[in-house]
């Protein structure tokens, strides 16, 4: 492997959203308020879409931004909002386990970090690979995986069922 | 490309998501902490897809974001529901099943 394999501008890019990825979810798991961890929330997932993108995955990037952005984030600022009167800083938003914690992530990564080297080591992605199509992602979902799509169906509707069920006041 | 990096990344996703999953305290929190074990499936899940050439990876990530979105509709939900009844989200607090 030599310095000029990494400055292809897919590896810059790569690299620049990728520490932005990082450091934002290292935030995440971190903030000490509720609503900033949820807008370096935000981050992440744009930044997930980004290596959609460089992923050649364009109609998961779009639905990325739809879903995750606009949906999911907007049902977490209500969630924060309807369950804490204060918006600002809180103390106790951690447990005592930290110490169990870190070294379980850091174990895990070290083992997922070792396992993968010895699975792909230096393996390049293929250079010419055309972008998925939606009509490909289509035809796979309503072809070969329709069975999974209706399963699915049947849980987004027990999902919205059980959402009003459960938030209802009697 | 190498398909490493994609893969390392999203391990270090889902080790951040892990432990924010086990230190959060808020119901919230812990929450956030699972969309981030599930956006690294998702990026390993495109990272296989384009490696192997496939378009199967890309039906089954936008499964996971559709089961995540559910996922969150319930939680938030059964979290009003702790909130209302016990006025705090902490997830310490939950000790019934102790005895």
């Amino acid at each position: 492997m030599i310095a000029a394999d990494f400055l292809v501008a897919q590896n810059v890019g790569f690299g620049i959203v990728a520490i932005i990825m990082v450091v934002s979810a290292l935030r995440v798991v971190t903030s000490n308020n509720v609503v900033h961890a949820a807008l370096w929330l935000v981050l992440v997932l744009a930044s997930v879409a980004a290596q959609y993108v460089l992923l050649a995955a364009e109609f998961l990037a779009v639905t990325q931004v739809l879903v995750y952005i606009g949906a999911v984030m907007v049902l977490f600022l209500f969630g924060t909002m309807l369950t804490r009167a204060s918006i600002g800083a809180e103390t106790d938003l951690n447990n005592k386990n930290w110490f169990i914690a870190v070294p379980v992530a850091v174990i895990l990564l070290a083992t997922m970090i070792i396992a993968l080297n010895d699975g792909f080591g230096n393996e390049k992605m293929p250079n010419d690979a055309p972008v998925v199509t939606t009509q490909q992602v289509s035809d796979q979902i309503f072809g070969p995986y329709l069975l999974p799509f209706w399963a699915l169906s049947f849980v987004l509707l027990a999902a919205t069922v059980g959402a009003i069920v459960l938030s209802r006041r009697d | 490309m190498l398909v490493n990096q994609f893969l390392m990344l999203g391990a270090v996703l889902f080790c951040i998501g892990v432990y924010g999953v086990i230190v959060r305290k808020n119901a919230v929190m812990v929450l956030m902490s699972i969309e981030l074990i599930l956006n690294a499936v998702n990026i390993n899940l495109l990272a296989f897809a384009l490696r192997n050439g496939s378009v199967d990876g890309h039906t089954f990530a936008l499964y996971v974001i559709a089961v995540a979105a559910a996922e969150v509709g319930v939680g938030l939900a059964m979290v009003l529901l702790m909130y209302r009844n016990r006025r705090s989200i902490g997830l310490d607090e939950l000790s019934e099943m102790k005895g």
